[in-house]
């Protein structure tokens, strides 16, 4: 008993000492560190991002405090809505940088928008950790030092969605995709997923403008192509009524499954459960997981009044690793950061067995294939999905081999 | 492509045709007695689909009170905005009314959003057609949703009953008298005032009632109306400025090319309309059923 408390003491004072030492040698710009949330406040995104990112950062910054109570610096968070736009975007990033002295720029949802506060980023070699943003271009040929790329991405979605559904039966698809960056790639991953899996596609895939309401001239077509799964690479808005109109005309009682690309938990709840029920999709969290999700989506909820998307939950891991890593860097400058995060290995309430790849910065980490559940079956508000599959971190991301990225 | 292809979608493009028709209709009767430019029409089209959302989750109001309710609701707020703000602007550079009703647009979709977030925590909500509606049913040559059948059903009714009201009835008389000549229409004691209201009414009110037939269709969200008021300004420029029967044919007409289109070459489909127009203006400036200026 007393040598338990001996070690105790030991280790508590070496631990002081050290975050003493900690303390000591922390150089920061300005003694803040600012993170920069970079987001769509107002647009078709601010549901699943927006206001809800800004507090998940904020969050992860108060936490971050309490934890290193020897941390002498400060954490403030900013939040800037870039409205989905790539060259708002690009001028709010390098207003922030300049005038606000942020440090790192987060969140980023939209792919242009997040490419754009990309470049930016690498201009004034500040970190900028993409979580909503989905294009692989970031960790492809556009990837360069200053940008990581957190949460998900195309190549992730197609892998886990694509096997998943074809595996399980459906091996041939017609697939529709919004004709703008992210769907072009999407289709472009999820096709391939599909064929190396031994599925096929019963047409060529349809690119649909964007944004766009009516798809019935699609679902029309689908009727006659009998493929098993209508797979679906719209997002958002689109998705929604994408969705609406392919239970309107009846595809699933047709025998036509669904497929869906990239699934945010609000497209389940602006359209209702039962309308997605069945389909399949990859997301990397959703906050019924497991208890440890669960306490913190709880913890979300009481401070925003609404229940975490896994883009806001990925919001804060992303805050708290960029924090841990200046902690260890000792300074809030962008090289040494870097440096910090590159090979670096966690695991948190998100990322589960998470590991930072240095040659081309993809955060890797285990991510889930989800079925939407009927609403019968929900055991609460919110509970949507039935877990089919855990991918794991190493087979979950493109693997470097077929990275097209030189840093 | 084959036969069968062409001919379902056809017929599907009657569906959206019968929502440019409704909504063209509306604006070319607002236009055409009041010589105003409703850019608002597409963000009242969006109202009306709101109200049937809110009137189900106030009142629990189903779809059929819904449809007759929410135009009616839409055309009383018409009216209101047309004696306290548009009534304004008579007389004055159309290019007031146009900022006006853009402006009043931007702010009822900004409205409408901070509302649904605020008690739907939604800023896109479902919207279930009527059980009696639900559900597909076999054409032969294709399987159609019961729903979307309706719609062009009760769309067609109604153009005609408008088309019928203004060209053969009393009431259109006066309506065509007092734009035409409100000095004269004067003269034999009519309140012109009262029938301009009431005529904005009437045509906000069709674009509420297309608004709340394409809830079910679409989701009912604030920037729903955008997109599709600029197809529609197109279809009214075709038919010709303020031809009712110009913009029922062409509305539908579009609709029909639209879908063809969207199969033939789909990355078409959202310009077809634009090109169209271009050449209508090119042939005949004053729209397929517009009569030339001086003519009148």
């Amino acid at each position: 008993m007393q040598k338990k408390t001996l070690t105790a003491l030991v280790s508590t004072a070496a631990l002081a000492a050290m975050t003493v030492a900690l303390a000591q040698n922390l150089r920061l710009s300005d003694n803040v560190v600012r993170v920069g949330v970079l987001t769509d406040l107002s647009g078709v995104y601010s549901e699943l991002s927006g206001q809800g990112s800004v507090k998940a950062a904020q969050m992860a910054a108060a936490d971050f405090m309490a934890m290193n109570s020897s941390f002498r610096g400060k954490v403030q968070v900013v939040g800037v809505d870039h409205q989905n736009k790539a060259d708002v975007a690009s001028n709010k990033a390098a207003e922030m940088i300049d005038r606000q002295n942020v440090d790192v720029l987060m969140d980023l949802p939209t792919s242009s928008a997040a490419l754009a506060a990309s470049e930016v980023a690498r201009q004034k070699k500040i970190p900028v950790m993409v979580v909503t943003g989905g294009t692989t271009a970031l960790t492809n040929e556009k990837c360069n030092k200053y940008t990581f790329h957190y949460a998900y991405d195309n190549y992730m979605l197609a892998n886990g969605t694509g096997t998943a559904v074809t595996k399980r039966g459906g091996n041939s698809w017609y697939i529709i995709y919004p004709n703008y960056a992210f769907g072009q790639d999407l289709n472009r991953q999820m096709t391939a997923a599909v064929q190396e899996n031994g599925g096929k596609l019963v047409a060529p895939s349809d690119a649909t403008p964007f944004p766009n309401t009516d798809f019935s001239s699609y679902l029309l077509k689908a009727q006659g192509l009998k493929p098993k799964v209508f797979g679906t690479m719209q997002a958002g808005a689109d998705l929604v009524n994408v969705v609406k109109q392919y239970n309107e005309f009846g595809l699933r009682q047709q025998g036509i499954g669904l497929g869906i690309g990239l699934l945010f938990e609000t497209d389940v709840a602006a359209l209702g459960q039962d309308a997605f029920s069945g389909a399949l999709a990859t997301v990397p969290w959703y906050w019924n997981l497991d208890q440890r999700a669960r306490d913190w989506a709880a913890r979300f909820e009481k401070a925003f009044g609404k229940k975490p998307t896994w883009a806001q939950a990925g919001v804060y891991s992303a805050t708290m690793t960029y924090l841990q890593a200046v902690a260890r860097a000792k300074t809030d400058s962008g090289d040494a950061v870097v440096k910090a995060l590159e090979g670096h290995r966690f695991s948190d309430f998100f990322a589960r067995n998470a590991y930072v790849r240095p040659q081309d910065h993809r955060v890797l980490l285990d991510v889930y294939t989800v079925q939407v559940k009927p609403k019968a079956q929900a055991k609460e508000n919110g509970d949507y999905f039935n877990r089919v599959a855990t991918i794991p971190a190493a087979r979950a991301f493109q693997p470097l081999s077929e990275s097209k990225c030189k840093m | 492509m084959n036969t069968q292809l062409l001919l379902i979608q056809v017929f599907n493009g009657l569906v959206n045709g019968a929502f440019y028709a409704l909504l063209s209709l509306g604006l070319a009767v607002i236009f055409g007695m009041l010589r105003i430019v409703n850019f608002m029409h597409g963000a009242l089209y969006m109202l009306g689909a709101f109200a049937a959302f809110a009137l189900g989750q106030a009142f629990g109001l189903g779809f059929w009170p819904s449809l007759i309710l929410a135009p009616i609701i839409v055309a009383l707020l018409g009216m209101v905005l047309e004696r306290t703000l548009l009534s304004r602007l008579y007389g004055l550079d159309p290019s007031y009314n146009l900022l006006l009703t853009f402006g009043l647009t931007l702010l009822t979709q900004d409205l409408v959003k901070q509302f649904m977030l605020s008690h739907y925590a939604v800023s896109s909500a479902p919207y279930t057609p009527p059980a009696a509606l639900a559900g597909v049913v076999n054409l032969g040559f294709v399987v159609f949703p019961k729903y979307r059948l309706f719609v062009i059903g009760l769309s067609l009714v109604i153009c005609l009953l408008t088309w019928f009201v203004i060209e053969k009835t009393r009431v259109g008389a006066i309506i065509r008298a007092s734009t035409e000549n409100p000095g004269v229409t004067r003269a034999f004691g009519i309140d012109v005032g009262k029938w301009v209201t009431g005529v904005f009414g009437v045509g906000v009110g069709l674009a509420g009632l297309a608004g709340v037939l394409a809830a079910p269709i679409y989701s009912v969200e604030p920037y729903m109306g955008a997109e599709l008021i600029i197809t529609t300004f197109a279809v009214v420029v075709i038919g010709g400025l303020g031809s009712i029967l110009g913009s029922v044919v062409t509305g539908f007409a579009v609709g029909v090319l639209a879908a063809v289109g969207a199969a033939l070459y789909p990355p078409i489909a959202n310009t077809l309309v634009f090109i169209l127009m271009a050449l209508v203006l090119l042939v005949r400036p004053s729209g397929l059923f517009g009569l030339p200026e001086g003519a009148k």
